[in-house]
């Protein structure tokens, strides 16, 4: 594949497929052969999508373990480039494909801070009832997937089965499953329809029985036990350095969750503990999210109760937020700001703004830059599961190569989120 | 154990090493700190060790390139930024440390030996933006094909390279879309 | 015969041609390859669980290595970088093999215009099947996999025989 591309700005690293090229990245003992240096990957079934890695097995210990990344790198930071702020919250889904409301409150909340924007009470309540739903949903998906992983069929089926009434409500929402696009830049794209408060009502008597259920299956499970604890240990302080956060820096034992320390949306409102655990394994990354999900339940219940059926979901200023269709016969004013707000978009200062929130898999950060006209100047996204593959390496050390599985399973990786 | 009060990071900054703060910039509550290219390495160990400050955890380091038909870089000095966004768990605060980075020159010294993190994060600045890493141990490409030409995050580098097919143009492009045989 | 005959009574003579019988054997066990890539193999494993359960066409079973897979779904973005491995996939699957492209981005790729990603999974493999939807509903990919087991049904063995 020939691609035109500019002059090359640097040097062009290639690798040739040597051994040596890898001095200094593995052992020694892997250039002269002594150790075995195995692909895992990128077509694999427990990698969680795309990702390599080259591993250098001593027998079927791992030695070292260098991830290789990028095979579903997608660019979506330099196509926002070229869109306008309403138009970019669309890509911001399709990057943790199993969190899509926290990229899009990610980001909205920084354009929101970029161009001093204030979004109604309630329309916070629903971002928050959004990105608790998201984080039941996305941790769903992982300890589906996480068991499977380890040899428990059934908790798959079972997690998807809620899963499903929790992506129907989405779609009472929204219209769409997975890709809700919900949250826009000054609330939420359209009012909750009449429907989705009893639903909600349901799912959340449902939900604290289901959670039993799966404790009832891992939790205690002595198979489940021998294969995860003292598996994968990452120490507080080097987990910090390494820049991992979330559920797995919550499970080396370190308190900090964003929704605490720094809230945003309102999370200070709401009374919720944050689960922590002790000895930073598979194990314990693996409960703490078990109990974060229960914590979630709670949040809910708590954010379902303040909200009022009727009221503002999104910011009434016209600058920066379409006026609602029922103004649009009515008012000159209004049709101009719809016009203007579809066609060319608003305009932010050319100043660069970070937020960070707490997705389900740690901490998203958006940097957001603006350029002075409608479109970014740059976008880019600190995502959890770069860091986590990134510090993949320092937990496998020493491992099994069939802990591997589990140890990639409990960090809860998304290689969309990870390559973007 | 007591916590010592926090100071301010532009201040401290400036008593600890005198001539490498070049500018601040408070923006919506986010304080900026533009450094000297040089040094960051040593106020990147000032801001994280000195007590009052404690900046623990390497949020993103990301970097921004200004340039010239997108609106350019004006009054900023040069092309390229890096800009690393600090965490203080303790505090509960965010710094952000800035260098400018010259187009002939692009290169910034690796902070990986303060916080592993900077890893992987210098390695994908430097595979998109071609924003070189002094130090760093791994200058493999991150997310690219290791034979790829160009830094794509460029703003000169084009988004694409296929024409967008629509309804009108479709059978002209059908014509020449290299599909696949068995 | 004894105690098959005996429950099942006689089963009689069924007449019927070869390319019947071995496309109804091709349809009723088209192992996909366990391989996802990007949201879409999310909405691919919904269709495997318990609500949408692929089992009621003979497709529960994924099989992880390509040489034991007839049908092979793109589910999701195909990057440059992983455009020559889908290749290799593809080239080591036994024939007869059939490919899906599922969701927008595999079929054109979809929102995404851009440098990191091949333009339609079709310039790098043959594809059988374009299932809409950004992620599809498994609804749509079930109907993708119907309208697959209508194209195998329409097979002749003189045409793949010669």
């Amino acid at each position: 594949m020939v691609l035109q591309t500019p002059e090359k700005t640097g040097e062009v690293y290639k690798w040739e497929g040597s051994v040596e090229e890898l001095k200094g990245l593995v052992t020694e003992r892997a250039i002269t052969g002594e150790t075995m240096l195995l692909n895992m990957g990128p077509h694999h079934p427990s990698t969680h999508g795309v990702l390599r890695l080259l591993l250098e097995l001593d027998g079927e210990e791992i030695v070292s373990c260098l991830p290789d990344v990028g095979y579903l790198h997608t660019g979506i930071e330099k196509n926002m480039e070229h869109k306008t702020y309403e138009k970019c919250v669309t890509l911001t889904d399709r990057m943790d494909y199993l969190a899509p409301m926290s990229n899009n409150l990610a980001f909205c909340l920084a354009v929101e801070k970029l161009v001093d924007l204030d979004v109604p009470e309630r329309a916070q309540i629903i971002r928050v009832i959004c990105m608790e739903l998201t984080r039941l949903n996305s941790h769903l998906v992982w300890l589906g997937t996480h068991a499977l992983d380890m040899g428990a069929m059934s908790v798959f089926l079972y997690c998807f089965r809620e899963r499903e009434i929790i992506l129907e409500m989405f779609e009472m929402l929204s219209g769409q499953r997975m890709m809700s696009s919900y949250i826009r830049p000054g609330g939420v794209w359209r009012d909750i329809p009449p429907e989705f408060m009893p639903a909600l009502e349901k799912f959340l008597d449902y939900m604290p029985g289901k959670i039993d259920d799966y404790e009832k299956l891992l939790t205690n499970n002595p198979l489940w036990i021998d294969r995860t604890q003292g598996i994968g240990i990452i120490e507080p302080d080097v987990a910090m350095a390494w820049g991992v956060s979330g559920p797995s820096l919550r499970g080396s034992g370190v308190s900090w969750d964003i929704r605490k320390a720094m809230p945003y949306s309102g999370y200070e409102q709401y009374d919720f503990n944050v689960p922590v655990g002790e000895h930073g394994d598979v194990y314990d990354r693996f409960y703490v999210r078990i109990l974060e999900m229960r914590e979630s339940v709670k949040i809910l219940g708590q954010a379902l109760k303040r909200l009022t059926p009727k009221g503002p979901f999104r910011s009434d200023n016209r600058k920066f937020v379409p006026p609602p269709r029922s103004e649009l016969g009515q008012s000159m004013e209004a049709v101009i700001h719809h016009f203007k707000l579809w066609t060319e978009g608003f305009s932010a200062p050319d100043e660069e703004v970070f937020v960070a929130i707490e997705s389900p898999r740690g901490e998203i950060g958006c940097y957001l830059h603006g350029a002075g006209d409608n479109k970014p100047r740059r976008v880019h996204f600190k995502t959890p599961s770069f860091m986590h593959i990134a510090a993949l390496p320092v937990m496998s050390k020493g491992h099994l190569i069939a802990d591997l599985v589990g140890i990639i399973g409990s960090v809860d990786i998304v290689l969309g989120d990870c390559d973007r | 154990m007591t916590i010592p009060s926090a100071l301010d990071p532009a201040a401290a900054v400036r008593t600890a090493l005198p001539d490498v703060l070049l500018d601040t910039v408070e923006f919506r509550g986010e304080t900026t700190l533009v450094v000297a290219r040089e040094r960051i390495v040593e106020v990147a160990t000032v801001v994280r060790d000195t007590p009052g400050l404690v900046y623990n955890f390497l949020s993103d380091i990301s970097a921004v390139d200004y340039w010239e038909p997108y609106g350019g870089w004006g009054e900023r000095p040069e092309r390229f930024a890096v800009s690393y966004h600090l965490l203080s768990m303790l505090y509960k605060r965010r710094l952000r440390l800035k260098v400018y980075v010259p187009e002939d020159n692009p290169v910034v010294p690796t902070i990986i030996g303060i916080w592993p993190a900077a890893n992987w994060l210098e390695r994908e600045i430097h595979d998109l933006m071609g924003i070189y890493f002094d130090g760093h141990p791994d200058q493999r490409r991150l997310m690219l094909p290791d034979d790829w030409q160009g830094h794509p995050h460029r703003r000169d580098y084009p988004l694409g390279y296929e024409t967008i097919m629509f309804s009108f143009n479709a059978d002209e492009i059908m014509k020449h879309k290299p599909f696949a045989k068995e | 015969m004894g105690v098959i005959s005996s429950k099942l009574g006689n089963l009689g003579i069924v007449t019927t041609t070869l390319d019947e019988a071995v496309n109804w054997g091709r349809t009723g066990a088209m192992w996909p390859l366990l391989f996802g890539l990007a949201c879409c193999a999310i909405e691919y494993m919904s269709t495997q669980a318990s609500n949408y359960d692929l089992a009621r066409f003979g497709m529960e079973l994924n099989r992880a290595s390509p040489r034991q897979a007839d049908l092979l779904i793109v589910a999701g973005r195909v990057s440059r970088k992983m455009a020559p491995v889908i290749r290799q996939l593809y080239d080591q699957m036994a024939a007869p093999k059939w490919v899906i492209s599922m969701g927008d981005c595999a079929s054109c790729s979809g929102v995404y215009n851009n440098y990191a990603l091949v333009q339609g999974v079709d310039e790098v493999i043959p594809v059988d099947v374009y299932v809409a939807g950004c992620p599809p509903r498994p609804e749509q990919l079930i109907h993708g996999i119907l309208t697959l087991h209508e194209k195998v049904r329409g097979d002749h063995i003189k045409e793949w025989a010669s």
